[in-house]
This record gives structure tokens, sequence and C-alpha cells, in this order.
């Protein structure tokens, strides 16, 4: 399991880190959400033993992240950002070549990475450089794992690669997680939070709020109505120039709508925006997702 | 899926497409635009037209061909076949005249980091020929409308990504470009910042500007007046979100694409 | 064990599957050497010469028919009076002026003497130094010929002045030379530039928190270079020897061993150079701009440091191929032994202690 007390980390002058606590189960699969700059990255590489925290204690399965580095290294599994791998050598010597580095052979482990490794395997003689970017991303996995490791730490794995990839890869964490691995894995992509068991929505060095996601959308008390018409523009200007109006944000074809009235009806709106003369018309009230309740969590200290 | 009956089902969403087709002139018209490689057929027939005023997203795995089909657009390579017009200009004869009534922004569109803020926007109005005063002019007004009036002497560097990403937007549309390209434009940033860049788009398609979305993130999508979707160099599927998500049986535009990524045979 | 062979063997991939570093690696030093070899060992032909003959004897003039009839010499113009000379040089077309004394050859009879000052051109010292040699020579030929009855002592002492570059170098210096340069440039900037590329591309985190001791990949990283240095360093002395007939009078043995710790000592630099850069630029930047130029200008390979300003001569002292260079140059050309370069290779072993000191404190085992 994965333990983390209070983590500060500061580069230069600004604040990474601003005191992060929060614990990852054994075999859980974990989320970090959270845009650019939220530290994700730093904190995954304060764990990893490359960064070392300015206060605050970690643990990875009981040993300390500063003073056992050492062992750590050998029983984590790490995927940086950007599929961190040598693209001048081929699929295969970039498994072997990782293989070495942990004292092991392809062969040793290959059961644990056979479901992602035979999917690229048809390309084993071919340069990591040429691969596409899912493929990549299996085969980083796969070098992630040739040492069996009991935690796996991902660094925005589907950042970059299409959505059959993305599927195909939460796909594969959730076999890994089932043969006991615990993972950690950190995705700036609000719909992917529905596939951990836990997350913790991170925003500008802090956490916003840990828990499972269903409790996380739960949680969230206000009214949400969402509104579309033919002219998007003017329908979310309208919103936001009306008083009873907290917020009004473009979600794909519709906007969501916070009252700031929670009793507001769909009615009420629906009235107001034909008062407006908005065409082809549509608003109902809807239950939260994940992205909604970020914005929800951010809005109260955003400063432009 | 009873595809058909659905189909049939709403007859509303389908004329109104149509009406709306029908009384707008296409700003992009495209008709069997071939692109070989060689042997390697990166875009097979394609044929669509996009509207003025339209956020038109273009989607595809990665490798379906969407990058070479968009400079091609962008008059930055050309087609091996196919008749192309953008914004009323032949891609093959006119290409200087496309490059300028286009703009183009994409993630890794970089400002120039060394410079500020307001130096950038002139560097930029600079390039498309306006005079000095209309520079400061463009300049104020930007700066005015992104809020970034306080910032305006700091270098690039030193922003949040989203606020570089508006600003790099609003140079997009500097020189009142017909149409903006966008490859990719919204990874990485926060939700609100996000919804706020998708407020700068949505204006600009208020004000009649055409948009031309590359993505590959399929949320996006649900952004669009319309997408199509790239697979394998062809375009599988045409049409608002709306009626996509019907035709496929799909919550959102993520199981449409999945359905339609899934017989693709290119993986690179 | 494993891990390291395993980590040497990917280096040598790196290596061999960029075509760019296999240039770099081999094409550069042949070509560098063919380069410097071939300017110097030029033939001279043509070469254009005035003469100032004040004796106007019979054997001024067969002297002068023997040199232009040798097909190196060409005769621009003859000069009147000494002032020609200097304004003649100037011009820059003639490279060498002839200046018989008076009365040439009576004075050769009688004293045993005769004066004949030859003046190069020294602007392009190598050219000066083949041209007056030529002279020099074809003048004894002819004198060894016509005055064979005489005895030894008696012979025309060419005074040779060098203008512009008055402290003419060895033609022989540009094997140490290159040899110092090509060195620096694989040992140093190659490695540097291979630790960087990985930080850059993000695989060394993955290293880094792989059971890897900083030490095992520093020495991953520096063994496959410290191979082709060698290969690089015989492939230098080889052609040198061998086609340029640059002589090897003291031991090859001690030679090498040289190399070998300058090789060492560059190594030590680039792995210092990589800790110290976070990308390839910064890291061929800093190789190219800190060590090749110094190295070029500074260690006495083109520039004599003895002509130095004097700040600059205390410079050079901290640049390692100043140092080699005159080991090379002692074991090269004078034959000498360990006795007498054990200075500059205490030297070059100080500095190699210095550099991997630094490196391995630098060198993190995390990131920052």
């Amino acid at each position: 399991m994965i333990k983390i007390t209070n983590i500060c980390k500061s580069y230069n002058n600004t604040q990474a880190l601003q005191g992060i606590s929060l614990e990852v189960n054994d075999g859980e699969l974990f989320g970090l959400i959270g845009p650019d700059g939220a530290g994700k990255t730093t904190l995954m590489r304060i764990l990893m033993t490359l960064l070392i925290q300015d206060e605050g204690q970690a643990e990875m399965n009981g040993l300390d992240v500063v003073k056992d580095y050492k062992r750590i290294r050998q029983l984590v599994g790490y995927m940086p950002g950007r599929f961190s791998l040598y693209q001048d050598l081929t699929v295969e010597e970039n498994l072997s070549f990782f293989a070495t580095v942990f004292g092991t052979t392809i062969e040793e482990n290959y059961e644990l990475i056979r479901d992602i490794y035979v999917q690229i395997e048809p390309f084993k003689n071919r340069l990591a450089g040429k691969l596409s970017g899912g493929m990549k991303q299996k085969l980083a996995l796969s070098c992630a794992l040739i040492h069996k490791p009991e935690i796996l730490v991902l660094d925005e794995p589907t950042t970059g690669v299409d959505a059959v990839s993305r599927k195909e890869f939460w796909d594969m964490l959730k076999k890994l997680q089932k043969q006991g691995i615990t993972i950690l894995v950190s995705t700036p992509y609000m719909d992917e939070a529905g596939l951990c068991d836990r997350v913790a929505l991170m925003q500008e060095g802090e956490v916003l709020s840990i828990d499972t996601p269903a409790r996380i959308v739960e949680n969230y008390s206000s009214t949400l109505l969402a509104a579309r018409s033919d002219e998007m523009h003017r329908l979310i200007e309208d919103l936001r120039h009306w008083e009873k109006i907290d917020s009004a944000y473009a979600f794909g074809q519709f906007a969501h709508v916070t009252p700031k009235d929670d009793e507001m009806e769909a009615v009420e709106l629906e009235q107001y925006l034909m008062h407006k003369k908005h065409n082809n018309l549509q608003v109902h009230e809807i239950a939260p997702g994940i992205e909604d309740v970020f914005m929800a969590l951010m809005s109260g200290d955003r400063s432009y | 899926m009873k595809q058909g009956k659905i189909e049939n089902s709403e007859p509303d969403t389908m004329t109104a497409t149509e009406n709306l087709s029908a009384e707008r002139t296409p700003v992009i018209s495209v008709k069997n635009l071939v692109k070989k490689f060689g042997n390697f057929v990166a875009n097979d027939h394609l044929t669509f037209d996009v509207f003025k005023g339209e956020i038109f997203g273009f989607l595809g795995a990665n490798g379906a061909g969407k990058t070479t089909a968009m400079r091609i657009l962008c008059g930055l390579s050309s087609p091996t076949s196919g008749e192309l017009m953008v914004s009323g200009y032949d891609v093959y004869k006119q290409a200087e005249l496309i490059k300028r009534n286009i703009g183009y922004m994409s993630q890794k569109f970089s400002l120039y980091e060394d410079m500020t803020v307001a130096e950038n926007i002139r560097f930029y109005a600079g390039i498309y020929g306006l005079s000095v005063r209309q520079r400061k002019e463009k300049e104020q007004v930007m700066l005015q409308k992104l809020n970034l009036e306080s910032v305006r002497d700091k270098l690039i560097a030193s922003l949040p990504l989203g606020w570089k990403q508006k600003l790099a937007f609003s140079i997009a549309l500097l020189h009142d470009p017909k149409i903006i390209f966008l490859d990719e434009p919204t990874g990485g940033v926060d939700p609100i910042t996000r919804r706020q860049f998708w407020d700068l788009i949505y204006e600009a398609a208020a004000e009649g500007k055409t948009i031309f979305v590359t993505t590959h993130y399929m949320d996006e999508a649900e952004y669009c007046s319309r997408v199509s979707i790239m697979v394998d160099g062809r375009i599988a599927a045409l049409d608002t979100p709306d009626v996509l998500k019907k035709q496929f049986g799909a919550d959102n535009m993520n199981g449409v694409f999945l359905q339609l990524a899934r017989s693709a045979t290119r993986t690179d | 064990m494993d891990r390291f062979l395993g980590f040497v063997k990917k280096e040598f991939f790196h290596i061999f599957r960029d075509r760019r570093t296999m240039i770099i690696l081999f094409g550069i030093p042949i070509i560098q050497l063919m380069l410097f070899g071939t300017v110097i060992t030029n033939e001279i032909k043509d070469a254009r010469i005035a003469i100032y003959d004040q004796s106007k004897d019979e054997m001024t003039q067969e002297i002068t028919s023997k040199l232009l009839s040798s097909g190196y010499f060409l005769l621009d113009r003859n000069l009147q009076t000494t002032n020609d000379i200097e304004a003649i040089l100037k011009k820059g077309r003639v490279k060498e002026v002839l200046v018989f004394g008076r009365d040439f050859s009576r004075k050769l009879k009688r004293e045993g003497k005769a004066d004949i000052q030859i003046i190069a051109d020294a602007s392009d010292p190598n050219l000066a130094k083949m041209l007056t040699s030529y002279t020099t020579g074809i003048i004894n030929d002819y004198i060894f010929k016509e005055m064979g009855d005489l005895h030894l002592p008696m012979q025309v002492e060419p005074e040779v002045r060098m203008v512009y570059n008055e402290n003419l170098q060895s033609v022989y210096m540009f094997v140490p030379g290159i040899m110092a340069m090509i060195l620096m440039l694989i040992s140093a900037m190659m490695t540097s530039i291979s630790i960087t590329r990985e930080k850059e591309l993000g695989t060394m985190e993955i290293l880094l928190v792989s059971p890897l001791r900083p030490v095992q990949i520093i020495l991953g990283k520096v063994t496959p270079y410290l191979l082709l240095s060698i290969i690089n360093a015989v492939l230098i002395l080889g052609i040198g020897h061998f086609i340029f007939g640059v002589p090897i009078k003291g031991s090859w043995v001690l030679l090498m061993g040289e190399s070998v710790l300058f090789i060492l000592m560059a190594l030590c630099l680039g792995i210092m150079i990589s800790s110290l850069s976070k990308t390839q630029m910064v890291a061929m930047f800093i190789s190219v701009i800190a060590l090749m130029l110094p190295t070029i200008l500074l260690s006495g390979f083109i520039f004599s440091i003895e002509n130095m300003p004097l700040p600059l001569q205390v410079v050079s002292h901290i640049i390692p191929p100043r140092w080699f260079i005159v080991i090379l140059r002692n074991i090269m050309l004078k034959g000498v032994g360990m006795a007498y370069v054990w200075k500059e290779t205490l030297v070059l072993v100080f500095m190699a202690l210095l550099f991997v000191t630094i490196a391995v404190k630098k060198f993190k085992t995390r990131l920052e």
C-alpha cells in the first residue's frame, strides 16, 4: 500500500505540492485526476524516490521513500509520462534491456506481461520509434512490468493516445489489478475517473477530494440543469447574464447550469430562455459528473 | 441496432441539418480528395463540405489520415487528386491566398516563450502585415478581452497553460481569417479553463468564423456542430453528434468512435 | 555483471544505429586526418618566387636556372633593390624571395662561404617551411655537385628568415593535434550527449528507479566510447605513421598508455558535462565551446603557446590537450621516455581524478 502524509514540495518559488495526504490500499486501482500543473507528476516522482519532499512522509509497502529508496526501486514498476522507451531499439530489445537492468529475463516473467505483449509481439523487430502511440504505450507498460512489481505507478499513460488504445489500456490495468498489483495512475481526463476504484481530484498542488467516483458525485449537493439551443454562444451569454444563475459552462452539446437557488426547476430556466427567443430549446435536470464536481470544487479559489 | 428505424424516428434533426446545409454556402468543399505517399493511401476519396459558422470536428485515431488532410486544406501539402476549395480558393493554384485567409493553432503552437505577451501579439500582427496603428489597436482589444492586461509585459513562459492557449487562439484570429484550424487544442488544461477556451471558440463561430478542429479526444467532439470520423484514410461517418450517437446507439462520441475504430486495420 | 553487459550492448545499438554518431566517430577522424595530411604534404608546384641577385655571376645564374627548371618554382620577377622585397611579399603573390649576396661565386671559391638569403612568406607557415627546405635542398645539391672537389665545410649557408610567423611549428604537429582533438570530441562530447539524451527521453527516470547503481550506469555509458576511442587512437596513429610518414620514435606502448589516460580523462569530463546539462543541446554547446575551441586554439595545436599573450598562456594550462600534445610530441617526434613526460602525465592523471570526482558527486540518484 501507499501511504502519503502531508507532503509538501516547492520548486523555486512555486509550491508544487501543498500538504498532500492520501492512502492507496493494497490491490487498489487509484487515480490522481487533475490538469497539467496539479502536481501529479511531482507526487509520483516523490513516490518513485526520484525527488525528495520538503516536508511530510511517504511510504510504499511500508518502506520510506527517502531512507529505503533502494529497496523501493526493486518493488515498484514505473511508467513516466511520454512513454520513455529507446526509439532506436526494437520492441524486443527494449523489453530485454529493461529485463536485464532488473536482473531478470523476458521468459521468467512472461506470464505477467503475456496479455499485453502478445498484441505487440508481431512487431517485435520493429524499432520502438516507429510504433503507433497505442503500441508504444503497451510496450512501455510491458517494460514497467517486466520485474513483477508489487506496485505500479503510471504517469499519464493515456495522454496522446486515441480512444481505442485508451480503452484497451484501462482493460489491461483492470486485469493487472486482479493479479494483486497495487496501481497508482494519473490522468488529466475526468472521464477516466470512473474507471478507478478511488480517485483524488487534484488542482494546483492540493487535493480537492478523495473518494470513490460514485461517492464524489453523490456528495455534490447543488442542483444541476442542462440546456441547449441552436445558438450555443448566445445561450451561454444569456445564462451568465441572468442573476439567478451561479455558473454556466459548455458541456458538449449542452450547457451545464448551476442556479443560485437549488430549488430552481428546469421549467423556470426554460421559460427564461424562451423569453430570450432561443430555438429548439431543451432544458432538463441532470445528475452531475466528475467534471461538474471538479469545476465546482475548483471555482472557490479562482482568480481569473 | 435498428439503425434505419432510429434515423426515421428523428426526422426533425435530419431536416434541421439538411436545411442548415442547403441555406449555407460551403467554406471548405472537398470532393474525392486522394493523397498517396508511394503506395500508401493516406486519404482515400474524402468528400465533405464545411459550412460558414460551423464548428467542424475532424476525428480519427492516430494515423487515420486526419493530419494529412488538414495539411492539404491549409495549403501546406498538395493533394494527389480531387477537387478542393478552401475559403473560395483553389488548393492547387491559390495556396498562398488560402494561407492568408486561415488561422492555425495547435496544441504545440508555441508563442515565443522568451517574449512578452505584448511582443508576441505585435510580432504576429506584423507577420500578417497589419499596420502599426492596427497592431496597437488589436493588442489593446485582445488584452482587454482576454483579461490579460495585467500581464502584458510578462514573459509567455511565466503564464499558466490555459492563458497561453487562449492567447494563442486569439493570435490565430488576429488577421481576421475566415477559417480557423485547431489541432488538438484543449489537452491538459483544467476543466474551467477548457470551458473558457470553448467560450472563445463559440464566440468566433457566432461571429461567422468557421472552426475546423482535429482531435482524437472524443469528448472534444461533443462540442462540435458536426463531426466526421476517419478510419483507415476514409470518412466512416459524418453528421451531428446527436445523430451519430443515435445511429450507433452510444451514450457519447467515445462509444461511436470505438465502434467505428474497431474495424480499423491500419495501426500506424 | 549481466546488467552491465546488457547496458553496454544497448549503448552499442545506439551508436551503430545512428548514422550521425557513426560519422562523428569514424568519418570525422579520417577526413580530418586526410585533410590536414594532404594540405601539409602537398607537393609544391609553380610557387612564385622573386630573386634579388646582387652578384649576377655564373654561379648565381646557374642556381637560378636549377631552381626554375625544378618545376617547383616560377620566377615572378627580378628585384633591383632591397626595398622591393617587402613590397612584393606584401602583395602576397610571391611566396619566397631569394637574395644572393655580392660576389657570390668569388666569395665561395675564395673563402668557402657565400651568402644567400631566403625570405619566405610564413603567413602560411607550412608552405613557407616547405619552400625554404626545397630551395635549400636544391642549392646544396648544386653546390655539392659543382664544388665536389672542395672539402666539405665549404658550403653555402643559406640564411632562412621566416617573416610573419617567426616560430614555425613542425609539420608533424598535426597528428598529435588531431589526435587530441578527436579523442576529446568523441570521448567528452559523445558521452555527454548520450547521457543527456536519456534525460531528455525520460529513460533516465526509469534507469534511476531501477536497481542499477549510478556507477553502473556511468560505466555502461563510458565503456563503449572507451573502446571506440582506443580504436580511433590506433587508427589516427596508424594513418599518420604509415600514410603520412609521421615518425614514432618513442615506445608504442607508452604512447598507447598515455592515449588511454587522455581518453579516460576526456570521458570523465564528458560525464561531468552531462551531469551539469539537462539537454543534449546544452551538452553539445558546452562540449564545442568549452572543449573543442580551446583544444583547437589554445592547446598549441595550431598556434604556438609561446607566442600567446600571457593571460592566454596561463589559461592554456587548464586545457587538457595542451599537456597531451606535449606528451605526444615528445614520444613521437623526440622519442623520449617516461622520464621526460612524467610531469604532463601527472597533470592528466590529476585532471581525470578531479573530473571523475565532480562527475560522481554531481551524478544524482534522483532527479534534482
